[in-house]
């Protein structure tokens, strides 16, 4: 049972950490369907990093950078360029596989360092809970962290307030004078940081080494994820462990043995995540009243 | 320094020709700062990258062959994308013509007619389209986003595919390997020559006048434009969105499934796990690259060909990844992309913003 | 009114020569301009005028390519609209500036600088908004709000700033009569408070009545400055539009013939959680009338449009008769083979394609009737080409080049043009939603005229407009939209502003179920 809940956090934990990022930048009006390729990049970068500094530490920080990086790229082409926000999101899909394995092929099948999970005497050692609540690595709580914060930051403050109002209403907003463009620099590098975040994570926690790809699909189901959260922090939460849950039960039943097919119990996260943009989809109040007006909308001010 | 976009009053005509050259020349200067950057001679791996692959009638008919499935994908993913239907799983539609079409030889294998073929290349476009059906259906019906439930299924599709080949379709006498029974005979495509080119470099180029004439003299091609750039004009003309989504998913999934039996009839010659090194992705490209325009989508498919034979041949002659040719792609549509907004704006650098002091 | 004591009111603000040049096109060109303490000042003229321009110079959201401001004696440049609220200058938008998503305690902090403090915040606005009259829910989102309640929002935003000096953009233009009255008393109380308030405007009574001087802008400059008490409408209206004013060649009593659209007990649904249902419409527009559907925007004539339309069907078939014969459930094509035409209220994206040439943009609402137009699924370019030759010499449309992309249009040629693809057929019915909607006088003048010689030769047109001076202009029956329900039609010469407007805001709900022709109901329907 340990086991299970303990495998189950690994799987949720890259898509919690980067649908985090993409709700936020969705929220100020942008849709960055780049998520995988910045993912990718962040878990090569942090890969490469940690392997030659032995350092999980710089890996983590490498890892962000790459996805700021390749956010960045992102928020030069759609804010500067006003280009095309779902091409774009492609290219940089597209572009970060490229990337990525052109960085990582000097590291295939070397030895990662693995990222130190926490460790209390007598706290971490309880039984059932104890590695649960006290044996994680530092990423797995900041993903908790990371939710909890943008709920905070995102309903709570002004930065929150203004993030939402571009993402709302970014002629309104440009006529109160604040700045869209800048603000949503921000939010895609945020994206971006947590995308990254997510890629440290494959690379260092999930399984420490390189392998070409090996977001398989994450950053996607991530975007996915914002939907069926609604735009709302806390139901990502939800929402990911549920996803962690049947990637998991995928491999559970594959080692049962029951002689369904692997690649089927392979596939299932894939459908699963079909079947719940159906539910949330086909409620249209639902996704109407969070969801915000400008996404994906690009936006010129008049001079 | 700032840079400031102005609209234009209307699109450039000169930059819309001038834009994917700009670009292409952008693609090149990077590349060549990538060699450089790994101590290669710019200039040589360049030429290794871009010239060779169209230096040999050998390496010129590979160029062909993998052009091919390119432009017959891309042409269909730019009247998609001209809709602004965002089908993003051609790569899944492409996997499951292949698997509708080959239904015949590993069924019927002893079937021999020119009828077998033509029953191929059908239910290839059928399997295509039923595939890019799903989308569309989860789109009109629950409003579910396509461009997510058409990618998610690229992956089923995949997993769909290795479970038959390793499964159920494996050629019995194939020693265990992962493989269906090879095609013989009318079950393959016929080659254009005597080398490897073959009719489906025709059915691709005939795709592509057939889709341009459509796009450019009928009332579709017109429907399908109007729809794209602002449908609720289109509704005003008594166009239907969601007719438009079937339309743009059926036609662009019929094509990637014909590309996809094109594969395994053609160049392959049998099912194995991997059908297709990406096609499917690549003819995003594709179609960007050739402006969503039918006949500019042959040239962007000829251009992306070369890098896939690039990247190849930067593998064996440079000792660098063939990773190399994808990177080139990703920047190449990031490039075109950014040089796109020249069409519709002016770029002005302003020295510094001048405030309000006049007199 | 009791003046503050303006006598001796110092200076606020003063533009000197302001100039704003877009590539080649000056939106304004030397304009000059000065306000003192509590000073009601109008800023007078056409669309187009330069009137928006002049007015996002002074609150800093643009930057003039010349010229200079003085706030309080001191020359200054005002960078941003942060800058502006600093120095005490409140704006409220024509197009409000507001976040239909947030509620309306967040609207307003938006505008606030400092800490967010959503409750104590929410306690300053239930308090002021009383005070000044300005009834408002901090916690009610305002997607739901009425548009009367939208600019409250923006009002109370701007007064909680404790502004010196108040910009107000065209504010009655979505009131009510009753609500603007209302405001103009919040203004006379701001004025004697000592606040400045400079308002733009292009309704000559309302200047009259409200303010101090005024200034008049033609082409992005200066033509004159008044006091408007001592002209007359008829001379602002010259000194505005330049040329004498348009006079409007209207009929004899309309010739009506028999019932060419009717409309039977039409409900609809609401399309989202945004949208106004429909609930029991019934009209009918006979042949030779122009029947003017009046009301404040948001109130379901969009909705109402569409179903009319065919763009949206409604439940039933015979919900809507084209000459006697049920389309309800007809595609808009198929309403337009019945010599139906459509003008909607969005020229751009909706009436015409940005991106599409003209003669593309007749194929758009034409290919269904003009059969020369496509000929076995194939666009005939020469036959739209032609058809756009008639219309741009017909109804004078004034372009760039021989078929240029629509959105190179001025907003009044691109009306023109949208009115004139419709006419040019002689549709037996028209339906057109906002018709003049932002265009200048001149086009507004020939829009105007071409639909009533329209009803002259014998067809029926719908206008629905929120403009009651057009309405009164053109109309012989009128009705009014009020949260998704139609009133009676009642005759055009039997109802005063005072009745029409208290039919906007709502008093004939819940009654409109009587009968539709009967006028002597009118005065019934006011309490």
């Amino acid at each position: 049972m340990e086991a299970v809940v303990l495998t189950i956090i690994t799987a949720s934990t890259p898509l919690l950490l980067a649908a985090i990022g993409e709700l936020v930048v969705e929220r100020s009006g942008v849709l960055n369907l780049g998520v995988e390729g910045m993912m990718v990049v962040g878990a090569v970068c942090a890969f490469a990093a940690a392997y030659s500094t032995g350092s999980p530490a710089v890996g983590i920080l490498a890892g962000v950078t790459g996805g700021v990086f390749m956010a960045f790229l992102f928020a030069v082409m759609t804010q500067t360029f006003i280009s095309n926000q779902v091409a774009t999101g492609l290219a940089l899909t597209l572009l970060g596989l490229g990337v990525s394995g052109l960085i990582g092929e000097s590291f295939v099948g070397l030895p990662g360092v693995k990222l130190a999970q926490l460790y209390i005497p007598f706290l971490t050692d309880l039984p059932i809970v104890g590695k649960i609540i006290f044996g994680q690595d530092v990423l797995v709580y900041s993903s908790f962290i990371l939710i909890f914060a943008v709920t905070y930051v995102l309903f709570k403050t002004r930065t929150g307030l203004i993030i939402r109002a571009v993402g709302g209403n970014h002629n309104s907003a440009h006529a109160l004078g604040y700045n869209v463009v800048a603000v949503r620099y921000g939010t895609i590098l945020f994206g971006g940081a947590c995308a990254g975040l997510a890629g440290a994570y494959l690379s260092l926690a999930y399984t420490p080494q390189w392998v070409e790809n090996m977001t398989a699909g994450r950053g996607w189901i991530a975007l996915a994820l914002v939907v069926f959260a609604s735009w709302l922090p806390r139901r990502l939460l939800v929402g990911a462990y549920l996803f962690g849950m049947v990637w998991i039960m995928g491999l559970y039943v594959q080692a049962l043995g029951l002689g369904i097919p692997s690649q089927l119990l392979s596939s299932l996260p894939y459908l699963v995540t079909i079947v719940a943009l159906v539910i949330i989809s086909g409620n249209r109040t639902l996704t109407k009243i969070n969801s915000p007006a400008m996404i994906g909308q690009p936006f010129v001010p008049d001079r | 320094m700032k840079l400031i976009l102005e609209k234009r009053p209307e699109r450039s005509k000169k930059m819309a020709l001038l834009s994917p050259i700009l670009a292409i020349g952008l693609t090149v200067l990077f590349g060549a700062i990538i060699f450089a950057a790994r101590g290669l001679n710019p200039l040589t791996a360049l030429y290794v990258f871009f010239i060779e692959p169209v230096t040999t009638i050998w390496s010129i008919e590979e160029l062909i062959v993998k052009a091919a499935p390119l432009i017959l994908i891309g042409v269909g993913l730019a009247v998609s994308f001209e809709a602004k239907v965002w089908n993003i799983g051609a790569e899944g539609q492409l996997i499951m013509g292949a698997l509708a079409g080959s239904m015949i030889p590993i069924f019927f294998t002893g079937w021999q007619s020119p009828l077998t073929l033509v029953a191929m290349l059908v239910l290839g476009m059928i399997g295509g389209a039923l595939f890019g059906a799903i989308p569309a259906f989860l789109k009109t019906r629950f409003n579910a986003n396509e461009i997510l439930t058409s990618l998610m299924l690229v992956y089923v599709a995949g997993y769909l595919g290795d479970w038959l080949v390793r499964g159920p379709w494996r050629d019995p006498n194939g020693y265990n390997f992962p493989k269906s029974v090879s095609f013989e005979g009318w079950q393959l495509l016929p080659t254009i020559g005597e080398g490897r080119v073959h009719i489906g470099a025709l059915l691709a180029v005939i795709a592509a006048l057939a889709l341009a004439f459509m796009m450019s003299k009928t009332l579709k091609g017109f429907e399908i434009k109007i729809m794209g750039n602002a449908p609720r004009a289109g509704m005003f003309a008594g166009f239907s969105p969601k007719k438009t989504v079937w339309f743009a998913m059926l036609l662009s999934g019929a094509l990637a499934g014909l590309a996809g039996i094109s594969e395994v009839a053609g160049p392959s010659g049998q099912l194995q796990p991997v059908i297709s090194p990406g096609y499917g992705f690549t003819a995003i490209i594709v179609a960007f690259l050739g402006r969503l325009n039918p006949i500019g989508v042959i040239f962007a498919g000829v251009l992306l060909a070369i890098s896939y034979l690039g990247g190849e041949s930067a593998q064996m002659t440079l000792g660098i990844s063939a990773r190399i040719g994808q990177v080139f792609q990703g920047m190449l549509l990031f490039f075109i992309l950014a040089c796109d907004t020249l069409i519709l704006y002016r770029v002005k650098l302003l020295s510094s913003t001048k405030p309000a002091t006049g007199g | 009114m009791t003046d503050f004591n303006r006598g001796d009111a110092k200076q606020l603000l003063e533009v000197r020569n302001i100039t704003k040049m877009y590539g080649d096109l000056a939106a304004n060109k030397d304009v000059s301009l000065a306000i003192s303490q509590g000073e009601i000042h109008a800023l007078l003229g056409e669309n187009g005028a330069g009137k928006s321009t002049l007015v996002k110079v002074i609150y800093g959201s643009l930057q003039p390519t010349s010229g200079e401001v003085f706030w309080q004696g001191e020359k200054l440049t005002i960078a941003n609209p942060a800058a502006a609220r600093q120095l005490g200058i409140g704006m409220v938008f024509q197009h409000f500036s507001l976040f239909d998503a947030l509620t309306v305690a967040e609207n307003i902090a938006l505008a606030l600088p400092g800490k967010l403090d959503l409750p104590k915040l929410s306690e300053k606005i239930a308090r002021v908004s009383v005070e000044y009259g300005l009834p408002l829910v901090p916690t009610a989102l305002v997607a739901d709000l009425s548009v009367g309640e939208r600019q409250r929002i923006e009002i109370v935003r701007c007064l909680l700033q404790e502004p010196k000096l108040l910009i107000m953009d065209e504010p009655t233009a979505v009131l009510t009569p009753q609500e603007a009255d209302q405001l103009f008393e919040t203004l006379h109380r701001l004025s004697n408070e000592g606040c400045a308030v400079l308002y733009i405007s292009h309704r000559l009574d309302e200047i009259q009545r409200l303010c101090h001087n005024a200034t008049i802008l033609r082409h992005g400059k200066v033509v004159a400055t008044c006091d408007p008490q001592e002209e007359t409408a008829a001379s602002l209206a010259r000194l505005m539009v330049g040329a004498d004013v348009h006079e409007i060649k209207t009929r004899s009593a309309p010739q009506t013939g028999k019932a060419i659209l009717s409309v039977k007990d039409l409900a609809m649904k609401p399309d989202g959680p945004f949208s106004v249902a429909l609930k029991n419409i019934n009209l009918n527009v006979r042949g030779g009338e122009i029947v003017a559907i009046a009301g404040v925007a948001g109130n379901g004539q969009g909705e109402l449009f569409d179903v009319l339309s065919g763009e949206k069907l409604a439940t039933n078939n015979d919900d809507i008769l084209i000459s006697g014969i049920g389309v309800g459930r007809k595609n808009i094509n198929v309403r337009r083979q019945m010599s139906a035409a459509f003008v909607p209220e969005e020229r751009l994206g909706h009436g015409a394609v940005p991106e599409f040439s003209l003669s593309d943009n007749v194929v758009l609402t034409r290919f269904a009737t003009s059969g020369r137009i496509i000929s076995s699924g194939m666009i005939n370019a020469k036959a739209s080409q032609n058809i756009l030759l008639n219309i741009v010499e017909e109804f004078d449309v004034r372009k760039s080049g021989p078929d240029p992309e629509a959105r190179s249009l001025s907003g009044g040629n691109l009306q023109k043009f949208v009115v004139g693809r419709e006419l040019d057929r002689s549709p037996s019915l028209l339906i057109v939603n906002q018709p003049t909607w932002g265009v200048d006088a001149g086009a507004a003048a020939l829009i105007r005229q071409a639909l009533i010689d329209l009803a002259a030769d014998g067809s029926g047109v719908l206008v629905i407009s929120q403009d009651l001076d057009e309405i009164f202009e053109i109309a012989d029956q009128i009705a009014v939209i009020s949260r998704g329900q139609l009133s009676k039609t009642v005759p055009a010469g039997d109802l005063t502003l005072e009745e029409i407007g208290l039919m906007m805001a709502g008093s004939h709900e819940n009654n409109a179920h009587q009968n539709n022709n009967d006028a002597n109901h009118a005065s019934e329907a006011t309490p």
